[in-house]
């Protein structure tokens, strides 16, 4: 799926963060935010009107977990496995997930409803298993639990 | 609110705000929400928005705040109310409904409700409800970098002020040279809260003594460690406390521009501090000519971008710089060499906010608390199976034993305890008989843990610690940069060890290898991250050696965990055959019909537990079990016709 995208965006992101030091990442964070995720034209523009080598943009995007180089979901759960969440059951709602939609963590369904990913740790342990559904946190989940909540996104 | 220009107009607002917060007090009732993250995932927003709407609808006046986590997340949704002329009460397990009621009873009535109430925060206990510190939960706890969470509202400035805030900067800026501020940081004791417990005032003086301008200041809240969140709980509970630390901070060392790194994954917590940063700005906190005074300095906050080895100072400076964030060997330290080559002085969030309390009660009052060689107090983010989780603050000296069974109430359930891994993936699991080990950053390393930032995971019977340390290694391998080879290919190497042990797999000489690796890994790895990754197997080794050889010699996992270890059986004296574990099963991996005994086809069989799950309590027909045969029919037989062969050994 190729879209044709409007650079504006990314040059507006650019004059307003481009003139600090150290501006690469903040650059693909907006950019992310603003085109969803971080595609071949995109990386290559960010490359072309930084002076940044193109190797150097792909080998920051790729080092760092929260940047996405394929299409993402229109919704995103990200399933908490830090150590707290793990001890009280959360490898079971990845299972389970994992069965019920039948993609593998870190993927997209093919119909581009739902990226499903685990994370390791969102802060919120004393209440887990978290997730982070499309940004906000849900507590005390258990496996029919996620699977109702990923019935009811549109 | 305008600016700030002076000390004296710095005193002469506190004065100010804290009368009108005092008048208001007094005709006003204040109801407080607990809002931090673990609040809103339990409740709070709809808490909130259903006081809102109770007290527009019945014309009650009340002065309606966020404040952030007091740190018993086990008891969210919190709400506070305080009469005037009564004391603050908390209420935990809020819902909308017990909102309302709540409002109706007290606020507006005269019954408190002793039964929806946790304590009242206050000396004193009032009308059947306990005070906090009767609480074994509050009793034990110091509270000093934490003393703001849960009592102001953290989006206002003037609340902090309120509470003595900016007022350890004004002494600073009026009575005391860089070089007094950093001899009495020296004189607390206070060591570096992100884990590693270098004594912060020699830090400072190392940075304030090298040569090179602009000198740095980085704030390090990429509290990344699963099961940790005590820097959350401060950046959403008390944002100002460690933007005046800092302010300190760079005048002892002379930074003018500083960083905030916190980890993206906290969205609230970047909010807060981004808001307080604002807030410090408009009042004149922040910027050019501070309070008058020829001192100039600017926060700004960078959001990582998902790297744990990030947490890793000169990682940590790397990604500020727009890198990819891999560490580097040190000498040169920051102080000498950190951010573009310059003097950097980096501190855990947790250490900047202790540095105004250090100043305002002096260092005799910080050294008072703790042990020998550890002062003050540590904040733990206390998780897993115990009953109360939560942050919770401790003087330095207090034992395991005391957090996880006083504080936090022992175990949940019917377990009982197993381990407590401590210091993060890349602390360690002790086990029971460890327990009276002192908090402190000595003894904690001589069990082979570490202090670590401060997450504290309990976890009981049903963890298998093999599996336990192999989920370690997953992490820290996942995490590696991947510079340097020991830990690079050495992190691989352990957990493709540990997976085959977990998978029953392995043999005797695994347990060597671990060792080796594990000695090379900790000699010869670049950083804390590959020197550290062994410890979870080092510690589970050491303390739970006979956990391995049962996976090793008899395929067997003790705490009936390891998937491919483990069978599940319908006992066919048990089982009624009623079919709800048939139609339950996802893998349709259990024969059966009504009235007949069901049967498990254990090659299809993906073990979910689904089936031990649905099986309904009278019955229990189905048993979890590992390293043993329960000998049940070979087709699904009528109930009550099964006769157990005679020579089964069960």
């Amino acid at each position: 799926m190729k879209e044709a995208f409007d650079l504006t965006e990314l040059d507006e992101i650019i004059e307003k963060v481009g003139e600090e030091r150290g501006a690469l990442i903040p650059i693909l964070q907006r950019a992310q935010r603003a085109y969803g995720y971080l595609s071949k034209e995109v990386l290559r523009a960010i490359s072309e009107k930084l002076s940044v080598p193109l190797s150097r943009v792909l080998g920051v995007a790729t080092f760092y977990s929260q940047f996405h180089l394929t299409p993402r979901g229109r919704h995103v759960i990200q399933q908490c496995d830090g150590t707290a969440c793990h001890v009280r059951g959360a490898s079971r709602i990845i299972d389970t997930v994992q069965r019920e939609l039948g993609i593998e963590a870190g993927e997209t369904t093919p119909d581009l409803k739902l990226t499903y990913e685990v994370v390791y740790c969102l802060g919120c342990c004393a209440i887990g298993p978290a997730a982070l559904v499309d940004g906000q946190v849900v507590g005390k989940l258990n496996p029919d639990k996620m699977i109702r909540i990923i019935e009811n996104l549109e | 609110m305008s600016k700030i220009r002076t000390i004296g107009e710095l005193q002469r607002t506190r004065e100010k705000i804290k009368s009108t917060i005092e008048e208001r007090e007094k005709t006003t009732p204040k109801i407080m929400v607990g809002m931090a993250s673990c609040g809103i995932a339990n409740g709070a927003k709809e808490v909130w928005t259903a006081i809102q709407r109770k007290l527009e609808e019945d014309a009650i006046e009340a002065n309606l705040v966020k404040t952030g986590c007091i740190g018993m997340c086990s008891s969210e949704v919190l709400v506070d109310i305080v009469k005037p002329g009564c004391p603050r009460i908390s209420y935990k397990h809020v819902t909308p409904e017990i909102a309302e009621e709540l409002i109706d009873d007290w606020v507006v009535g005269d019954d408190p409700r002793p039964d929806l109430a946790l304590a009242v925060i206050d000396e004193k206990p009032f009308r059947d409800i306990p005070a906090w510190k009767e609480l074994p939960f509050f009793a034990h706890q110091k509270k000093v970098v934490t003393h703001n969470c849960g009592f102001i509202n953290p989006e206002s400035i003037e609340e902090y002020i309120a509470r003595d805030g900016y007022a350890a900067l004004a002494k600073v800026f009026t009575n005391m040279t860089p070089e007094e501020v950093i001899e009495e940081v020296k004189n607390s004791g206070l060591r570096g809260r992100g884990g590693a417990g270098f004594p912060t005032g020699l830090k400072w003086e190392f940075t304030r003594k090298a040569k090179g301008e602009p000198k740095y200041l980085i704030a390090n809240s990429d509290e990344g460690d699963p099961g940790a969140f005590m820097d959350r709980s401060l950046d959403e509970g008390d944002p100002h406390s460690i933007l005046e630390g800092m302010l300190i901070a760079a005048y002892a060392i002379g930074a003018r521009k500083s960083f905030i790194y916190c980890r993206a994954e906290y969205p609230l917590a970047v909010k807060r501090l981004k808001h307080a940063i604002e807030q410090a700005r408009e009042y004149g906190l922040l910027g050019k000519n501070i309070l008058e005074t020829d001192f100039s300095f600017d926060i700004e906050l960078k959001e990582g971008a998902g790297a744990f080895v990030c947490g890793e100072e000169t990682a940590l400076m790397h990604s500020i710089e727009g890198k990819r964030g891999m560490p580097r060997p040190r000498p040169p330290f920051p102080a000498t060499s950190g951010l573009w080559g310059k003097p950097t002085n980096i501190n855990n969030v947790k250490s900047y906010a202790c540095a105004p309390q250090i100043i305002l009660k002096g260092a005799d009052w910080f050294s008072s608390m703790g042990t020998e060689r550890s002062k003050g107090t540590m904040v733990y983010a206390l998780t897993g199976k115990v009953k109360n989780t939560g942050t919770v603050e401790i003087p330095m000296g207090s034992t395991l034993r005391e957090v996880i069974f006083d504080i936090g109430g022992g175990i949940e359930g019917d377990g009982k305890f197993k381990t407590v891994q401590i210091g993060g993936p890349l602390g360690g699991c002790l086990p029971e008989e460890m327990l009276d080990t002192p908090v402190d950053y000595e003894s904690i390393t001589e069990t082979g843990a570490i202090m670590g930032s401060g997450g504290m995971v309990v976890a009981d019977e049903g963890t298998c610690m093999v599996e336990f340390a192999k989920f370690f290694l997953e992490f820290s391998q996942a995490e590696s940069c991947g510079k340097c080879v020991p830990c690079r290919i050495g992190g691989k190497r352990m957990l493709e060890i540990l997976t085959r042990i977990t998978e029953g797999k392995g043999e005797m000489e695994d347990l060597e290898r671990l060792e080796e690796l594990s000695k090379v890994m900790a000699d010869a790895s670049l950083c804390a991250l590959g020197q550290l990754t062994p410890n979870p197997v080092l510690t589970t080794l050491k303390y739970f050696r006979d956990e391995y050889i049962a996976h090793i010699v008899d395929k067997r996992c003790p705490a009936l965990s390891c998937e491919a270890l483990v069978s599940f059986y319908i006992l066919p004296e048990e089982c009624e055959g009623c079919g709800i574990c048939r139609r339950a099963c996802p893998a349709q991996a259990i024969a059966g019909d009504k009235r007949m005994i069901h049967v498990i086809d254990q090659s299809k069989c993906i073990k979910c537990g689904t089936c031990l799950d649905v099986c309904p309590e009278p019955f229990s027909a189905v048993k979890k079990v590992s390293g043993k045969k329960i000998p049940v029919p070979e087709k699904p037989i009528p109930v009550g016709t099964w006769e157990p062969p005679t020579t089964a050994d069960g």
